[in-house]
């Protein structure tokens, strides 16, 4: 390894090397927000109550096969070989020539839909059915329960799961270089080819993919504290609506009359 | 008086197990019942099944006149007008105090947040809880919890409060601060359906005690009836072993 060489080829292509680390970061990150909003509707819809009898016993059974369906498939076939179905078959089979970049991220986005949904059904069947029932005894109907109560608790126990699909997926994308998304695995192919250095050259793509990776774990870290709040409450730090005006007079008085 | 609530022939069965048998049992406007019996005599489950959390396998629950039980009402609507306090508390993890007493109102009920907002406060400083309207349900402790789900269940404003052991998962400490709450709306009139072990309560606040025993009513009158002269046996045996000193 020749670190002349190496901060050459980093100083001389960085255009291109961030340009690469930027649709890397846009298609995850894409990905990954509409995968979740695909696997939350996907885990609210499996886990309506199934009444014993009538057309909704039949509507709802037809729509979670097709859901197992969708899970299935895209779990238990490879993102790379799904890619070329989607955007070569695709084209050629129904002559839809889709952008290259909507592809992606349509890829990515089922993709982490078919995981998540998984994940947030697990989610869902570990909030405690207490919840569910005081949900129920206010008169909350299945949606209202779901969007009220359980979602948001689900969202902040499956955070690290989800953190780890978008480290996944930041990955993952370089796959998508077989569809020629000018993600940072195919940029830094293409200036390896330019300067036939592949060892430097993918290097420093290793360094850019860890900081990509680090930096959105520790932010999702921080993310997971604020949400969570102190163990503690803290008396009359944050009351202003339930002042009394005793309450006002001992404050006024303890700044000396400036309020 | 009016009934509010009207239990005829309700039965549940788990299975083969049959957990109530045949019950007959009416809620009169502003009564408090308070109904005790020993665990696995059924009395949880009845008080659920009012609250339709149970699905009854047989029997009517006629409300204000009309069966719940038909196919063609709504039981959503007719959860809003019961309040259900939990032996657990149940409170929403994700909200604040204040938020678990008006996201009932605003999303079942449709009233505005500021209307909901005051209607919560109103029912928070009932159960003196109204100086922690931001705190997160962890923080709190068992018996705040549940003056916070009694002001919950409160400011939904139901026609019926009912109870499910509100103070048997609470430190001894706790329960006091619980029971004077719950004595208070008594008090104030509040039709209420309290399934309890503490005797001394029932002793005190209810209108009538229903003693309940493997699944059926054994006997029901009021609470010098019951407490000073039951009539049947197995009431005897229940109350020998319960208020025995020790």
């Amino acid at each position: 390894m020749d670190l002349q060489w190496l901060i050459k080829i980093a100083t001389e292509n960085a255009p291109m090397f961030i340009r690469g680390a930027e649709v890397t970061l846009f298609i995850s990150m894409i990905g990954t927000i509409i995968g979740s909003v695909i696997g939350m509707l996907i885990g609210v819809i499996r886990t309506i109550p199934v009444p014993e009898r009538g057309v909704k016993k039949v509507v709802i059974k037809i729509i979670n096969v097709i859901l197992s369906i969708y899970i299935e498939f895209f779990r238990g076939t490879p993102m790379i070989v799904q890619a070329m179905v989607i955007y070569y078959g695709s084209a050629m089979a129904f002559g839809i020539d889709m952008d290259r970049t909507y592809a992606a991220i349509f890829i990515v986005s089922i993709n982490t839909g078919a995981y998540m949904s998984e994940i947030v059904r697990g989610g869902i069947v570990s909030i405690d059915k207490g919840q569910f029932e005081a949900a129920h005894a206010i008169g909350m109907n299945h949606l209202q329960t779901m969007f009220n109560v359980v979602i948001p608790q689900v969202i902040r126990n499956i955070l690290p799961a989800t953190g780890n699909e978008f480290v996944i997926n930041i990955k993952d994308t370089s796959v998508l270089s077989v569809i020629s998304v000018s993600e940072l695995f195919f940029t830094t192919k293409s200036i390896a080819g330019n300067n036939f250095r592949y060892f430097e050259s993918f290097f420093v793509a290793c360094v850019i993919y860890f900081i990509m990776t680090f930096t959105v774990t520790r932010i999702l870290r921080y993310i997971e504290h604020k949400i969570d709040g102190p163990e503690d409450y803290i008396m009359y730090a944050n009351q202003m609506q339930v002042e009394t005006p005793e309450d006002m007079l001992r404050r006024i008085n303890n700044n000396n009359g400036n309020i | 008086m009016e009934k509010v609530i009207d239990i005829q022939h309700l039965s549940k069965s788990f299975g083969a197990h049959e957990v109530l048998k045949d019950i007959d049992f009416s809620v009169s406007k502003g009564e408090v019942v308070c109904i005790i019996g020993s665990s696995g005599s059924g009395k949880s489950t009845l008080l659920r099944c009012v609250n339709l959390l149970e699905k009854p396998s047989g029997g009517q629950i006629i409300y204000h006149g009309k069966n719940i039980l038909n196919d063609e009402h709504d039981p959503v609507e007719y959860r809003a007008k019961l309040g259900m306090v939990f032996q657990q508390f149940n409170l929403f993890n994700n909200h604040n105090v204040l938020g678990n007493c008006t996201v009932g109102q605003i999303k079942v009920l449709k009233r505005s947040k500021e209307e909901a907002k005051k209607t919560a406060m109103k029912y928070l400083q009932v159960v003196g809880m109204e100086a922690f309207v931001n705190a997160k349900p962890k923080q709190l402790s068992g018996g705040q919890k549940q003056r916070v789900a009694i002001a919950r269940a409160l400011s939904m404003e139901p026609e019926v409060m009912l109870f499910d052991e509100p103070t048997s998962a609470l430190d001894p400490e706790m329960v006091g601060e619980v029971l004077i709450v719950m004595k208070s709306l008594a008090e104030s009139g509040l039709t209420m359906l309290v399934v309890t072990h503490e005797m001394a309560f029932a002793e005190e606040v209810a209108d009538r005690v229903v003693f309940m025993d493997k699944g059926v009513i054994a006997e029901e009158g009021t609470p010098v009836q019951i407490f000073n002269n039951p009539t049947q046996e197995r009431t005897k045996e229940f109350l020998k072993r319960t208020l025995k000193k020790i």
